[in-house]
């Protein structure tokens, strides 16, 4: 069978979401024919959707505003932030108006918007371009955040996004675009990998048998190539058996397939790309310690780059990243503890 | 354009119709007593009146489908009365008591039901118009959208962002600007360079002007452009040139006394009672006693039930 990649994937999604529902809108900068978006995510949609696909100026606070807008009237919205460090420039419209409008008016005002935001860096994109600003959007009222995981199909998340009635910010790590698309439970010779939960929310990746890892890694969709590499190493080299979940939803965070997890492994490390300082990470953590407390090995490892720009020189962003390398050292560190 | 605002005195007004003036006065007793409402400590929170502009939302609303929608802004209560005119939910939602038109949560600068909204973020709301503008136009719909909004809104960006959306989109949204010469506390004079009507213009969009307070008189000027940002569709700016009579919320008013006296002045309130006695007297008795009436069975409802409740 063909590997299917995840921008592909993700492009398949959104074309199947255009086709199937007249009221579904997409805005962007770029995202029209024949340029179809800054990394090609919506090619061949304005082409097939043009009324519906509109490529807008470089306004942000516009493009989420006009997002609103079209989901007051009762359409859906997917917006395209070209780099997810621009989202800054969306914060207001999306925290003080689409967010906030579900619940402040007294009533449950309907805004099926998502915002898709590719993040991270390993790119050599620099200070503005490389970024992942999740924390900023965490514990907003009616703000939910998901990234994209080679796991969990688009379409189906996509469409969760949609379905709930209320904004949501979609992660898209650049990196992961090119990576394959996993189907079936199979990684490779060595890692397979189910879901923790009914709704599939949580994808669970282990080598042979999913009983109690040696340590257990919790790391958005970003994180799996490298994260993959990491375990690989660790299992071969040095027989470490580690078992890593991957979250479709971030946050809110549903933490009891979590909790039994955790405690199955006694070790846990989360991983995340966003800087040092009132982090996702911390928020796992926080929740870990609240209900698993005492039943926990080590205390949770956070494993994130310190709170410092990210440098445009690939051998300084590499020292500054998670890289594989420090996500092994953190594995082998851990197996100590 | 400060002198704008403080001329001398106008001539006495045209004589309105009934129904205007019995919505001019609505909202004049309402916003009145709010703020001696507040004064009493029976309101709580904050409030923005718009005493003075009553005229604003009066003219417009006959010009208004009941497909339209409306965005109003923190300074929203003319605008709500002047389309529906029914106090008692509104000030329930003030004072959090049952009725509330949005259970007590959103208070007085959000509000919302079927074809009228308001948010806090100045300027937030133009974007967020755009787009159900540019549902209207999509769908092939008669309806406009009408956003109002101050001087002051100018200083944000998201206005500019949204003009120029509504201009390459060609959408039916219709921008009314309460130029009343002062955001809170600051003058436009320290706030705004250049000019509104630039600013309108250099995105391809017409602006007007309108100086009258009589609302018969602004909708002669107004039918036909309104028509247009409703049939082309199109946008347009109209600013009225109006004057906030009041503090920018409650009490927090700096201006010079003799800068507020020129302002009274002007105030259509005593004027029109001066020019029309016979008709005044009555409407204006009228609306008092029916604001003094919800003022008494809203202050004597329950509070709206928490969630523990």
């Amino acid at each position: 069978m063909r590997t299917r990649r995840v921008v592909s994937d993700l492009n398949g999604a959104l074309l199947e979401l255009a086709d199937s529902d007249g009221q579904l809108y997409l805005l962007g900068e770029d995202i029209s024919d024949p340029y179809g978006g800054a990394f090609k995510v919506t090619r061949g949609l304005s082409t097939r959707h043009g009324g519906r696909v509109l490529s807008t100026p470089i306004s942000e606070a516009a493009i989420v505003g006009v997002a609103s807008g079209l989901a007051l009237r009762g359409n859906r919205v997917i917006v395209e932030i070209m780099f997810g460090d621009f989202a800054g420039l969306c914060f207001d419209q999306l925290v003080n108006f689409t967010a906030k409008s579900v619940t402040m008016y007294g009533q449950r005002v309907e805004m099926p918007v998502v915002v898709r935001c590719p993040v991270g860096g390993q790119r050599g994109y620099g200070p503005t371009h490389s970024q992942n600003l999740q924390k900023h959007f965490i514990g907003v009222p009616n703000l939910r955040l998901f990234e994209m995981t080679p796991f969990h199909s688009n379409r189906a998340v996509l469409g969760r996004m949609l379905a709930l009635g209320e904004p949501c910010l979609f992660f898209e790590d650049k990196g992961l675009y090119p990576s394959p698309m996993y189907e079936d439970g199979r990684i490779d010779e060595l890692f397979g990998y189910d879901f923790l939960d009914a709704r599939g929310n949580y994808a669970r990746v282990f080598a042979g048998e999913p009983d109690r890892p040696d340590c257990l890694i919790i790391a958005p969709g970003g994180f799996v190539p490298r994260a993959l590499a990491a375990m690989r190493r660790a299992l071969l080299e040095r027989d470490l058996l580690s078992q890593l979940i991957v979250p479709s939803q971030l946050y809110p965070v549903d933490t009891r397939p979590l909790v039994t997890q955790a405690v199955d492994a006694g070790r846990i490390c989360v991983l995340e790309d966003g800087v040092a300082g009132g982090t996702w990470g911390r928020e796992i953590a926080g929740l870990l310690y609240e209900h698993a407390w005492g039943r926990l090995r080590a205390p949770v490892r956070l494993i994130h780059p310190e709170c410092g720009v990210i440098p445009a020189a690939r051998h300084l962003e590499d020292e500054f990243a998670v890289t594989t390398a420090k996500i092994h050292d953190a594995l082998i560190g851990m197996a100590h503890e | 354009m400060a002198e704008e605002h403080a001329s001398a005195a106008p001539p006495p007004p045209p004589r309105l119709s009934d129904a205007d003036l019995a919505s001019m006065l609505l909202i004049r007793h309402f916003e009145q007593r709010l703020l001696e409402l507040f004064a009493a400590g029976e309101l709580a929170g904050t409030t923005h009146t718009c005493l003075g502009q009553e005229y604003i939302p009066v003219a417009l609303n006959p010009l208004l489908d009941s497909q339209d929608i409306i965005f109003s802004s923190h300074r929203g209560h003319g605008h709500y009365l002047a389309r529906y005119p029914e106090p008692t939910g509104l000030l329930a939602e003030l004072m959090g008591r049952e009725g509330a038109i949005c259970g007590g949560i959103g208070g007085s600068q959000h509000l919302f039901r079927s074809g009228f909204l308001t948010t806090g973020v100045q300027g937030e709301s133009l974007p967020a118009a755009v787009g159900v503008a540019l549902d209207l136009r999509q769908t092939g719909s008669d309806a406009l959208v009408l956003v109002y909004v101050g001087d002051g809104t100018w200083g944000e960006g998201a206005v500019y962002e949204a003009l120029n959306l509504a201009s390459l989109w060609q959408v039916p949204l219709l921008v009314a600007v309460e130029n009343n010469g002062i955001a809170q506390s600051t003058p436009i004079w320290r706030h705004m360079a250049g000019s509104i009507a630039a600013r309108a213009l250099s995105f391809g969009i017409d602006h007007i002007r309108v100086d009258q307070t009589d609302p018969g008189e602004i909708r002669c000027l107004l039918r036909k452009p309104v028509a247009a940002v409703r049939y082309t569709p199109q946008p347009l700016v109209v600013e009225f040139i109006t004057q906030r009579l009041g503090p920018h919320s409650k009490g927090d008013d700096t201006r010079d006394p003799g800068e507020l006296d020129d302002l009274r002045a002007k105030d259509w309130y005593p004027r029109y009672a001066a020019a029309f006695p016979d008709q005044f007297a009555g409407a204006d008795s009228q609306q008092r006693e029916l604001v003094e009436a919800v003022v008494r069975e809203v202050t004597a409802r329950r509070l709206v039930p928490g969630r523990s409740r």
